[in-house]
């Protein structure tokens, strides 16, 4: 949706970006580092959590329930069974970084596959396609994500199907626009001419010069993914309360929310954080596709 | 002429979506694991009333049957029978409608009141302090999740400072307006986020256009041709936008509804996921559906009535 600048975005950027040459490299490379770098650190401190803190992220201490940030060896405090807000912020967030990548990962290649084909060859299966897409547009995402996980049973795994069988559509129909364009090039019917099979053409020939619009989606996409996993986590129907993922722990929080606002107000900055970090990057992209050319 | 021709193209453009629409809500079902019957009646399960549970699903037919039954009964408004509140699922939904309504109403509302004056200011601004502001607050925006954002204005609106009703939907419309402001403002300050960005897009490239260029030669205040020439192609656009992105914000009602314990469609959906109540999830899946269905046509034909080169094409 706000992902692909309109072409007038696209027209205004590019005269600012030429009447703005100093700073330029800041310009172009800025949000793209920025991005990386702070997506790389979150990534690391999860994975590295074990080295960070010394505490388990399970481990009740009931005799230090809710204490407040700063307090002594607790830097962001304690829940109500005194665990470490800290730890359980940086373990959850494997659960969270694992859904953005798991649940974005797999609709890109599969979106971005059907969206070929269905572009490329065009005719019947390009109808059939497009107006399977066009139906689950019909639904509100969220909606109908949460209708899935209710046929499904409320689950990490069956949220991930839900994701699975919804949001490959966007990458679909962004694949198949710029594919129908991409194929009527001279270098694809060169390459056709020459008697390339189809899958060489697709992949070797109009896929490289699609991918950087789906890479550019699917930043925006891992934002919602992040957001769609805490709010099913918060809703009881992804993660589950004991779990420390980052919407599970926000849930949590808000029953103690009268006295101790810690609780959800940290788990729902880390989640800012990653969005941020994803939007960056995604702003990054197409800022390089820009003024790339 | 060519205007009734349009709307009523588009009016028949909508049948064959919301025919896909009852297709997929009627094989949300089929996606139960196992048997279905089972997992409704759990520990209560016998043979006898496991085969009531699949008759009065219509589990007992053959899959083609199953669709016209299903269909056969929408048209006659009946979205089956709620297992958990033994009550027609139709009843049930219509009771939680108003509440759900209202909040998606006052949400556009603020929406509006927010991101029109942000986006043009931004676009009037750019490159200056206003503007990279609000770049950097839609930056952020956009990867707030609302639910969290809810719980803080809770926070800091309605404990740190009592301004507004911590939950609940209210008595009467004012009641309403106060006990919705807060969620309604949760889900408003998400939808901005996109709006403002396109809105800010939209101004400059009506800022490029040729006629703008006309009227300055004229001698035309910059006032006018804001208003005159500038804003009034802009806001074609955040019609557009804001009609795409309803199912959005319609989506968002769902989760803010949990939030601050609003009665509507939203925890109703929440609620019957826990209990099983598949009748009703199918029965507000649908109607969030048409919905979004309705909102569309209703944006394409506003949009054409703005913008007479719509209808002509």
């Amino acid at each position: 949706m706000s992902s692909l600048a309109s072409p007038s975005e696209l027209l205004f950027d590019r005269l600012q970006a030429r009447s703005r040459r100093r700073g330029r490299h800041l310009r172009r490379y800025g949000s793209l580092i920025a991005g990386a770098t702070i997506l790389s650190v979150v990534i690391v401190a999860c994975l590295a959590a074990p080295l960070l803190t010394h505490y388990n992220p399970d481990t009740l201490d009931p005799l230090h329930p809710l204490a407040g940030p700063f307090t002594p060896g607790h830097l962001l405090g304690t829940d109500e069974y005194g665990r470490d807000i800290l730890a359980r912020i940086l373990y959850g967030g494997r659960i969270d970084l694992l859904i953005a990548f798991g649940a974005t990962g797999v609709t890109l290649v599969a979106g971005t596959a059907i969206g070929l084909v269905s572009g490329y060859f065009g005719g019947l299966i390009d109808t059939i396609i497009m107006r399977i897409v066009d139906l689950f547009f019909a639904f509100p995402f969220f909606v109908l994500v949460i209708a899935i996980v209710a046929m499904l049973g409320p689950s990490i795994f069956n949220m991930f199907v839900a994701i699975w069988l919804t949001s490959w559509i966007s990458y679909a129909r962004i694949t198949r626009g710029h594919t129908t364009v991409v194929k009527n090039r001279e270098y694809v019917l060169a390459a056709k001419a020459l008697g390339y099979r189809h899958l060489r053409v697709m992949l070797r020939h109009i896929l490289p010069n699609v991918v950087s619009f789906v890479l550019i989606y699917a930043m925006v996409d891992a934002v919602g993914n992040v957001l769609l996993g805490a709010a099913l986590g918060f809703l009881g129907l992804g993660a589950k309360v004991p779990s420390p993922e980052w919407g599970a722990m926000i849930s949590d929080g808000q029953n103690y929310i009268l006295s101790s606002w810690w609780l959800s107000t940290f788990p729902g900055l880390a989640i800012v954080i990653v969005g941020v970090g994803f939007s960056l990057l995604g702003d990054g992209l197409a800022d390089l596709l820009r003024t790339g050319d | 002429m060519s205007r009734l021709v349009f709307v009523g193209r588009r009016v028949l453009q909508a049948i064959p979506v919301l025919f896909g629409i009852t297709v997929i809500t009627f094989f949300l079902i089929r996606l139960i694991p196992g048997d279905p019957a089972l997992q409704i009646l759990g520990q209560h399960y016998t043979a006898a009333a496991a085969k009531q549970v699949r008759h009065a699903l219509g589990l007992d037919r053959p899959l083609w049957s199953q669709y016209l039954l299903f269909l056969t009964h929408l048209l006659h408004g009946n979205l089956g029978e709620s297992l958990f509140f033994k009550q027609p699922a139709r009843q049930v939904i219509e009771q939680r409608l108003a509440p759900t309504l209202f909040l998606v109403g006052y949400a556009a509302v603020l929406a509006a009141a927010i991101s029109i004056p942000t986006g043009v200011v931004s676009a009037l601004r750019r490159g200056r302090l206003f503007d990279q502001t609000a770049r950097v607050v839609t930056l952020v925006g956009f990867a707030m999740p609302g639910f969290w954002l809810g719980i803080m204005l809770i926070l800091l609106f309605a404990i740190k400072v009592p301004l507004f009703p911590v939950s609940g939907y209210g008595a009467g419309f004012v009641g309403h307006l106060d006990h919705l402001f807060l969620p309604a403002l949760t889900i408003a300050l998400g939808f901005s986020t996109i709006v403002v960005r396109t809105l800010r897009a939209s101004v400059l490239a009506a800022y490029a256009a040729d006629y703008v260029d006309t009227a300055r030669i004229k001698g035309i205040s910059r006032v006018a041709i804001l208003l005159r020439h500038v804003l009034r192609n802009a806001i074609v656009s955040v019609v557009v936008v804001f009609g795409i992105n309803l199912a959005f914000l319609i989506g968002g009602t769902v989760i803010i509804e949990n939030v601050f314990a609003i009665p509507g469609l939203g925890s109703l959906l929440v609620d019957s996921v826990s209990t099983r109540d598949y009748p009703v999830v199918q029965g507000v899946t649908l109607l969030f559906a048409v919905l979004v269905v309705a909102i569309n046509l209703v944006t394409d034909l506003v949009h054409a009535s703005l913008d007479p080169r719509v209808a002509a094409r």
